[in-house]
Order: C-alpha cells, then sequence, then structure tokens
C-alpha cells in the first residue's frame, strides 16, 4: 500500500494518460472500423479492395512497429509535428480499427439477407441500407467481441510507454529511478487495469446487451 | 393460348435469359403486364417464378434481354434504381419486417428516408394503412412480437406506403401457418379490386382463381401456358400443366 501511496501522484497522471488515450483511441477505431466495414461490404469492387488491404496491411503489423513508425519514422517526413500523445492515439486508432471492422463485419453477416433486400425494395439506397437496417443489428450482434477489442485496446495502451507516453505502462520505471520495490508497483498497476475492466467496460457491455437486445 | 397484347404495358419482359451457373433458370421470358391487371404466376417449384417476380425490381439481375416499367429500361444501380424500387412494392415470402424497429417504424421508414416526408404525415398514413389491413393496434410494437399473418400484412403495408405502381408478391402466404393464409389473401383480394397492379408468384390456387385476371404457368424456366384463370384450371393446354394441375388439384 505505501508504494500507491508515496507515489499517488505517478500513478494518477499514469491512468489519466492511459485514460486519455483509451477514450480517444477507441472512439476513432469505432468509427474508423465501422466505415471501413462498411467498405468491405460495399458493391463498388475498388472500395472493398481498399479496405481488405488496409485491414491486412495494418492488422498483420506488430503494434509496436506501427507505434514506433508513428513516434520516430513520422517527424522525418517534413508533415507538421504531433506530439507523441497525438502519434501514440493515432497509431492505436489505426490498428484497433481493423479489430473492430472484422467484428462487425462478422455482425454484418448474421443479419438476413431479406432485411436488406426488404431495405432496397423500398428504394433505400446502399449507405442508408447499411446505416439504417443492417449496422444498428449489426452491432447488437457483435457487442461481446467488441468489448473484447476495446480491452485489448486497453491494454494496448501500454506499449505507448515505449515511445515516450507517460501512461501507466511507465509507472513501473518511474518508480524503479526512485528505488522502490519493483513488484508491488507492478501488482498495483496489473490490478487497477482489472478494475477498470470490471468497473466500466464489463458493466457497460451488460448495459448495452440488454438495452439492444432485440427478439428474432 | 395467347391474350392480345396492348400497347399500354406497366411492366415489360423482352427476352429475358438468366444463369445460375450451369442452370438456365430464365429461359426467353416475354411477359407483359397492363396496368391495373393482376397476373398469378404459378408452376412447380424451381420453375423460376420466384426468379422472374425478383427480376422485375432487380433483386436478381439478368444476364440478357430487357425489362422496362412504363417504358424505362430498368436502371442497372445507383439513385436510379433506387427510385425505380420506390416505386415497385415488394411483398417476401420470409416478410422480412426490420427486426429493430416497430410496426409503425417499419411502415414510415420509405416514406420518411426515400420521399422525405414529415414524420407527423408518415405516421398518420401509415396507421391508416395499418388500420386498413387489420393490425392498427398492434403499432408499438416490434416484428418479433406478431404472428406470421400480421407479420406479413404489415409488411403489405410497408410496401403500400410508397404508394407503388405495381405490387411483386413472391410466395406471400408460402411461409404461414395454414390458419394465417386467409387474412393475407383477403388483403391481397382487396387490393386487387381496388385496381393495384400486382404479380403475385403463389401456390394458392383459390387467389388465382378468385383474383387474377390471368394465370402465367411456368416450368423449367419457361412460361409454358398463359391464360385467364378459369381456361387454364378447366382446360390447360401443355401437358405439364395437366401434370401439375392434377397433382396439386387431387390434394384438395
Amino acid at each position: 500500500m505505501n508504494v500507491l501511496i508515496d507515489n499517488s501522484e505517478l500513478f494518477v497522471t499514469g491512468f489519466k494518460n492511459t485514460g486519455i488515450l483509451f477514450v480517444i483511441s477507441a472512439f476513432f477505431a469505432l468509427i474508423l472500423g465501422t466505415i471501413v466495414a462498411g467498405m468491405r461490404v460495399s458493391p463498388a469492387p475498388a472500395m472493398r479492395a481498399a479496405g481488405t488491404l488496409y485491414v491486412n496491411a495494418v492488422r498483420n503489423t506488430p503494434l509496436t512497429l506501427i507505434l514506433a513508425f508513428f513516434a520516430l519514422g513520422y517527424p522525418k517526413l517534413g508533415l507538421p509535428e504531433i506530439s507523441f500523445m497525438t502519434a501514440a492515439i493515432v497509431g492505436l486508432s489505426l490498428y484497433t480499427a481493423t479489430y473492430v471492422s472484422e467484428a462487425i463485419r462478422s455482425g454484418i453477416n448474421t443479419v438476413a439477407v431479406g432485411q436488406s433486400e426488404a431495405a432496397r425494395a423500398i428504394g433505400l439506397p446502399f449507405m442508408q441500407t447499411l446505416t439504417l437496417i443492417v449496422l444498428p443489428q449489426a452491432f447488437r450482434s457483435v457487442l461481446p467481441p467488441l468489448f473484447s477489442v476495446f480491452i485489448a485496446l486497453l491494454k494496448n495502451t501500454t506499449v505507448a510507454a515505449g515511445f515516450s507516453v507517460f501512461e501507466a505502462g511507465a509507472i513501473r520505471a518511474y518508480l524503479s529511478e526512485r528505488g522502490e520495490p519493483l513488484l508491488p508497483g507492478l501488482l498495483w498497476v496489473a490490478l487497477i487495469f482489472v478494475l477498470l475492466v470490471l468497473g466500466i467496460l464489463t458493466p457497460l457491455q451488460r448495459y448495452l446487451e440488454k438495452k439492444w437486445r432485440v427478439a428474432r | 393460348m395467347t391474350i392480345p397484347v396492348q400497347a399500354t404495358a406497366l411492366v415489360e419482359l423482352k427476352a429475358v435469359n438468366k444463369h445460375y451457373g450451369p442452370l438456365h433458370v430464365l429461359q426467353d421470358i416475354n411477359l407483359q403486364v397492363k396496368k391495373g391487371e393482376v397476373v398469378v404466376v404459378i408452376g412447380p417449384s424451381g420453375s423460376g417464378k420466384s426468379t422472374l417476380c425478383r427480376t422485375i425490381n432487380r433483386l436478381e439481375t439478368i444476364d440478357d434481354g430487357s425489362i422496362t416499367i412504363e417504358g424505362a429500361e430498368l436502371p442497372k444501380e445507383g439513385k436510379g434504381l433506387a427510385a425505380l424500387r420506390a416505386d415497385v412494392g415488394m411483398v417476401f415470402q420470409s416478410f422480412n419486417l426490420f427486426a429493430h424497429k416497430t410496426i409503425l417504424e417499419n411502415v414510415t421508414l420509405g416514406p420518411i428516408k426515400v420521399k422525405g416526408a414529415s414524420k407527423a404525415d408518415a405516421d398518420k398514413q401509415a396507421l391508416a394503412l395499418l388500420e386498413r389491413v387489420g393490425v392498427g393496434h398492434q403499432a408499438a410494437k416490434l416484428p418479433a412480437q406478431l404472428s406470421g399473418g400480421q407479420q406479413q400484412r404489415v409488411a403489405i403495408a410497408r410496401a403500400l406506403a410508397m404508394k407503388p405502381k405495381v405490387m411483386l408478391f413472391d410466395e406471400p402466404t408460402s411461409a404461414l401457418d395454414p390458419e394465417m393464409i386467409n387474412e393475407v389473401l383477403d388483403v391481397m383480394v382487396e387490393l386487387a379490386k381496388e385496381g393495384m397492379t400486382m404479380v403475385v408468384v403463389t401456390h394458392e390456387m383459390g387467389f388465382a382463381r378468385k383474383a387474377a385476371d390471368r394465370v402465367v404457368f411456368m416450368a423449367d424456366g419457361q412460361i409454358v401456358e398463359e391464360a385467364t384463370p378459369d381456361e387454364f384450371f378447366t382446360n390447360p393446354q401443355s401437358d405439364r400443366a395437366k401434370d401439375f394441375l392434377s397433382k396439386i388439384l387431387t390434394n384438395g
């Protein structure tokens, strides 16, 4: 307990930044992932190809390499400067979006084809068929895998510690500098992660599953 | 037996062909449907009658030939096709009501999103239509809370809400329990009486006799015979039709 209390400002700042990384990255990953899933079921071959290429390229690249690119490679491209925090958010969003996209695409496949046929039959174009009829039903059926993706994102934020972002994953290094014992510090970080998942994400998942339950 | 061809065909199929791989599912189909006409398509399963019905709003594409509605060729894709579909009502075998929307929302979605109607106007029209098909008091429920017959009547109301020029029915009673078939057929007979142009794929010979202006008999991807219901049921010309009728009519 002493480790936690004596270094509370480390824990507070670390987990605050973890929270920022997570919330913003989750937001953009959800939006981008939904768009990419839509591209992958689009009637236009070019859209499908672009979506598939993006998912295959980014999903198969280690997260460390993606973050390394934005933290170390990007500044050499002569583009507008971004902070390490922003770089980590961009990298995490792009990486997580591929998993979101695949989860949503599997949900799209569970929506009966008759649903989109009926939507097209009353004159809805592709985009509205997707956004009004197919996606709302797809989301409901993929809440469990989608939340797995977001729980993974929460833990993946610790990779950003390797690229000069002070978040929860970096707490250990600072504790060592201060000569604190390693194991208790690590255990506290782990415990807080578990509490975040069990205390926030899991109840949110349960709430949404209940709210959006649809009789078929 | 041929029916005199009139110049004012609302729906016209000319030399339509379609293949599913090696299966030639529609073979040189020629068909005209005049305004106000009720055409019933019957035939054994696998004869291509559902496919034929679905080509008319291009839920199925065709390999060659032409399909026109009011003289205009079906658009291939995009906004033009969506606009055309808004004018062609479709009722499916499996109802296909939007599972996450209430009965009322199912009926108002098209008028609001496609035709730009206000919610108030769309609600008013939808409630009137739901009342007309006998499910007005179910408006706030979800589709899964209704019986099959009720769902199919909602599906008819949903199609009617778009004020279609023609209605396509793809085996509308085939997924229903026997006791619910008539409640759906009654609505369809009413529509036919009111002058709606209809193409109906069905196994309900009673409906064909009661409401059809013309029966089209299909087998193996071809239109084998076209006649008035009376002629067709009492004096079928082709062996295929005689064979088909003997099989279904002996069973009641």
